[in-house]
């Protein structure tokens, strides 16, 4: 059965003081389907506004090379402080949108619509190969990911799959059709490494029904999807593109002629294939529910998806109609950043308190305490993401990690902490046990009791 | 002192040789009768290990067309290990290891893992160390937890996962440490009791808050309780400040070597950044070098354990013979795995070698796989351990035939 709390909890990003939780489904559904008010009032620039940097970083870095080249060692000096003093900058801007995404989640009324782009974010995991394109993380997001977390899954996954970060990450800018025009000029080839995520991670799933075989012709198919920072990001490349026939998944793409519509018929076709239905829907109710999700809300789900052809909403609908979404005990562990985001919202905290500090302060009360708990910001080890198993969260250096923050930061955000138990009944509601009650009011400090509670199984779970 | 000083001179301490037991700075941390002597350290290499550029097959008349560009092969000079493989230059560093008898590597291995070529599942059944890919539903249970189980006598610290992540490798009923260098834990007395009320009725966070504040005192055994929130904070700013210094990898080795000169016999932890699809020429030189580090301070830091100690680097598989099209290789299969310590019998390259004509490749692509990597780890199990081997064929590598293996351990 619904119950607000739950909604807020586990669909949402936590109880507030301030802000009510959902009051039903449908209202839940009523804000994804509304505007997004959040990226309005909190904003975080698109990648489309962050492409002077990949040509501004690599003059830095090129002079740097002529200056030691010439043996000007004063040249090269200068050169060399102003690549750094233009990382520091990148490096700024990325805490600066950390920020904002953790006061997003801190302050919205539509939490879902947060935890959606959060998911999705994962999913298609990419990460930064050097400064330009780290900071620029936040602007794929921004563009790629949220404006389509309420479509159609075709439509996210031509957004993604193209996108420059992505292309870049899994190397598939480079990669070069062995019979392409570029390819008689130089020695250059092929890379599968985009292809081979694209199904596994993706789409269809590491279960789904691929071969090696499909992962040659997609990375074949694949050629001529390249990044040009100075001609708007994505650019297709005709000359590096493999002419012929493509056989993906038994269907047959391609022509004598490459061009960048077959690439997106493949990604619509993939888009709807069976087996992605079912890869996406295990992931959500994974996701949103339990570790060991129940067969049936994964069916559910995974039907919706398909019937749907691979609209989103529907999808939604069916993840939280069924009630397993409601009846199942909080057994998942809120990820660090999650975990973080909650803290903030229940201490009443967001934008106002995060975007004063200077970036020394954020590295210290948020980045690296993020890295302490696992979870450095946007930056997993490899392109599937980070995991979802409670017990990969909490380990002893993990939790460690935990509880050091809860007991410092609110203090050192807050001039005046909050009373402890009402505190714990405004993050709690009915979560609240004997047991924190009664340590809420007996711990010796008061920075160590909204620690406690912070800390305790019931805030840290969902 | 202040904590971080106080801090690298107990792990230094024991690095001069002197040992953790007779050192007067150490804690009287009582010394559980530790099941073994010997140790055994395993480092996971994330990301699919070029095993053709670490050691190059250049004796094989095929290599030098398939690595056009990629793995320069004239190189019977000193990076000549055998007359038929070289060593990458990048791990040049560990040479007078080789020479002292103390490096060795196996060839042409892989794990049953095949075709689909992903890290992750890859990962998890190098890990899990059976012959087919762990399923999400089951309960997570490492070979090393597994071996672990049938220590006599073993305890927490008995073997210890090192890093921020949680390894499977070490996961499963046993109970293993886990830490990372950089954490820190300190609360008052009070705040802990109350901790362990809140906790009380949820084991995964009341045993890990219990190991959390065990093993914080433990490492740091005169880390004080806060007295005040100016405590709380200078220690929690110390440990983000030490964590921003230094070499994260480095790090690794020399925690692990300083549970290793104390009752820890097993430890594991990973390395990343193996996955080179593209200027492997670059890429892989640093995460060499990395691992070269990672070696190299694990054998300064054990001092006189190093002579009792096996480390085996291993990945998930290896990549395809040819070069790819972006000077690196993509996903393959038959690999290499390292063994390297004062305990292995060293200056050889283990395997069968399948050879890299076309008809030779796994699916005319891959290295072929000739032995399963699990019979090497597997050999130096039973070279430190004593372990029989009805039991690691049936339980520690369920499935697994050693066969008639080479002698791995002196």
């Amino acid at each position: 059965m619904f119950d607000p709390e739950t909604a807020a909890i586990r669909f949402g990003t936590g109880l507030s003081p301030q802000i009510a939780p959902p009051q039903s489904v449908t209202a839940m559904l009523d804000g994804l389907k509304g505007p997004d008010a959040m990226a309005a009032r909190i904003p975080i620039a698109p990648f489309s506004e962050r492409l002077d940097s990949f040509p501004a970083y690599n003059e830095l870095s090129k002079a740097r090379t002529v200056a030691r080249k010439a043996g000007d060692s004063a040249a090269e000096r200068a050169a060399r402080d102003a690549q750094r003093k233009y990382r520091r900058a990148l490096g700024v801007e990325r805490l600066q949108d950390m920020n904002a995404a953790l006061a997003r989640a801190a302050e919205t009324p539509d939490g879902l619509r947060e935890r959606l782009v959060w998911f999705w974010a994962d999913h298609f995991t990419a990460i930064g190969r050097n400064p330009p394109a780290e900071t620029a993380l936040s602007g794929y997001v921004e563009e790629a990911i949220r404006p389509h977390v309420t479509g159609n899954f075709a439509q996210l996954l031509r957004a993604v799959e193209l996108h420059p970060i992505m292309l870049t990450y899994l190397d598939q800018h480079v990669s070069v059709g062995p019979n392409s025009r570029a390819a008689q000029k130089a020695k250059r080839g092929l890379n599968e490494n985009l292809a081979r995520e694209l199904l596994e991670l993706h789409t269809v799933g590491v279960d789904g029904s691929y071969t090696q075989s499909d992962v040659r012709e997609l990375a074949r198919l694949l050629t001529g999807a390249g990044f040009s920072p100075r001609q708007g990001g994505f650019r297709y490349r005709e000359n590096i593109a493999e002419p012929g026939e493509k056989r993906v998944l038994g269907a047959s793409y391609g022509s004598e002629a490459p061009n960048e519509t077959e690439m997106l018929r493949f990604l619509d076709d993939v888009a709807v294939h069976p087996d992605t239905a079912r890869h996406i829907a295990r992931k959500l109710v994974v996701h949103f529910v339990s570790d060991r999700p129940d067969p049936d809300h994964v069916a559910h789900v995974a039907a919706a998806f398909a019937e749907s052809g691979g609209e989103l909403m529907p999808t939604y609908a069916a993840l939280l109609e069924h009630p397993a979404a409601w009846a199942h005990p909080d057994t998942k562990v809120k990820p660090p950043a999650d975990f973080v985001a909650s803290s903030l919202r229940a201490l009443g905290l967001g934008h106002d308190a995060l975007r004063g500090l200077k970036p020394n302060r954020v590295r210290l009360l948020i980045a690296a305490p993020l890295a302490a708990m696992r979870q450095p910001w946007r930056t997993p080890a490899g392109p599937d993401g980070w995991p979802e198993e409670a017990e990969e969260w909490i380990t002893p250096q993990g939790l460690a990690g935990r509880l050091q923050w809860a007991m410092t930061v609110p203090q050192v955000l807050m001039r005046e902490l909050p009373e402890p138990l009402a505190f714990a009944e405004a993050a709690l509601g009915r979560r609240l046990t004997p047991e924190i009650a009664f340590a809420a009011q007996n711990a010796e400090t008061r920075w160590e009791a909204v620690g406690l509670v912070l800390a305790s199984p019931a805030f840290q779970r969902r | 002192m202040s904590l971080l000083t106080r801090r690298n001179f107990l792990l230094r301490a024991g690095a001069l040789g002197c040992s953790a037991a007779a050192s007067p700075l150490m804690t009287p941390v009582t010394f559980a009768s530790a099941p073994w002597d010997n140790r055994l350290i395993v480092i996971i290499l994330r990301g699919g290990m070029d095993g053709l550029d670490v050691v190059r097959p250049y004796g094989d008349p095929e290599f030098a067309g398939l690595r056009a560009g990629l793995s320069p092969v004239a190189e019977t000079g000193p990076q000549d290990l055998d007359g038929f493989y070289a060593l990458h230059p990048a791990l040049s560093g560990l040479r007078p290891m080789w020479q002292a008898g103390q490096l060795s590597f196996a060839h042409a291995v892989s794990t049953p893992y095949r075709d689909k070529r992903s890290h992750f599942d890859g990962q998890d059944m190098l890990e899990a160390g059976g012959a087919t890919v762990p399923g999400a539903t089951t309960q997570r249970s490492g070979w090393l937890n597994r071996l672990l189980l049938q220590a006599p006598g073993h305890d927490v610290r008995t073997a210890f996962a090192v890093g921020r992540e949680d390894l499977t490798i070490l996961a499963g009923a046993a109970e293993v440490s886990n830490w990372a260098p950089d954490t820190r834990l300190v609360m008052s007395a009070q705040a802990k009791r109350l901790l362990e009320l809140v906790t009380h009725d949820d084991p995964l966070f009341a045993d890990n808050a219990a190991e959390a504040l065990e093993l914080a005192a433990a490492i740091d055994p005169e880390a004080e309780a806060p007295e005040d929130f100016g405590d709380m904070l200078q220690d929690m700013t110390e440990g983000m400040a030490e964590s921003r210094k230094g070499k994260g990898h480095v790090k690794l080795a020399e925690f692990t070597a300083s549970q290793l000169r104390q009752e820890t016999r097993i430890a594991a932890f990973s390395l990343n950044n193996w996955d080179t699809h593209r200027n492997q020429a670059r890429t892989i030189r640093r995460s060499l070098s990395q691992l070269q580090e990672v070696l190299l301070t694990l054998q300064q830091e054990l001092g006189p354990v190093w002579e009792k100690t096996a480390v085996l680097a291993m990945t998930e598989f290896g990549r395809t013979a040819r070069a790819n099209g972006t000077g690196g290789t993509d996903h393959g299969t038959g690999g290499l795995m390292l063994m390297a310590g004062g305990a292995v019998r060293g200056g050889k390259v283990h395997g069968k070698w399948p050879g890299l004509a076309a008809a030779d490749l796994y699916k005319e692509r891959d290295l072929m796989p000739t032995e399963d990597v699990r019979t090497y780890a597997a050999m130096a199990i039973q070279g430190l351990f004593g372990t029989e081997r009805s039991v690691l064929e049936g339980t520690v590598f369920p499935g697994l035939d050693m066969g008639a293996r080479p002698q791995v351990i002196l």
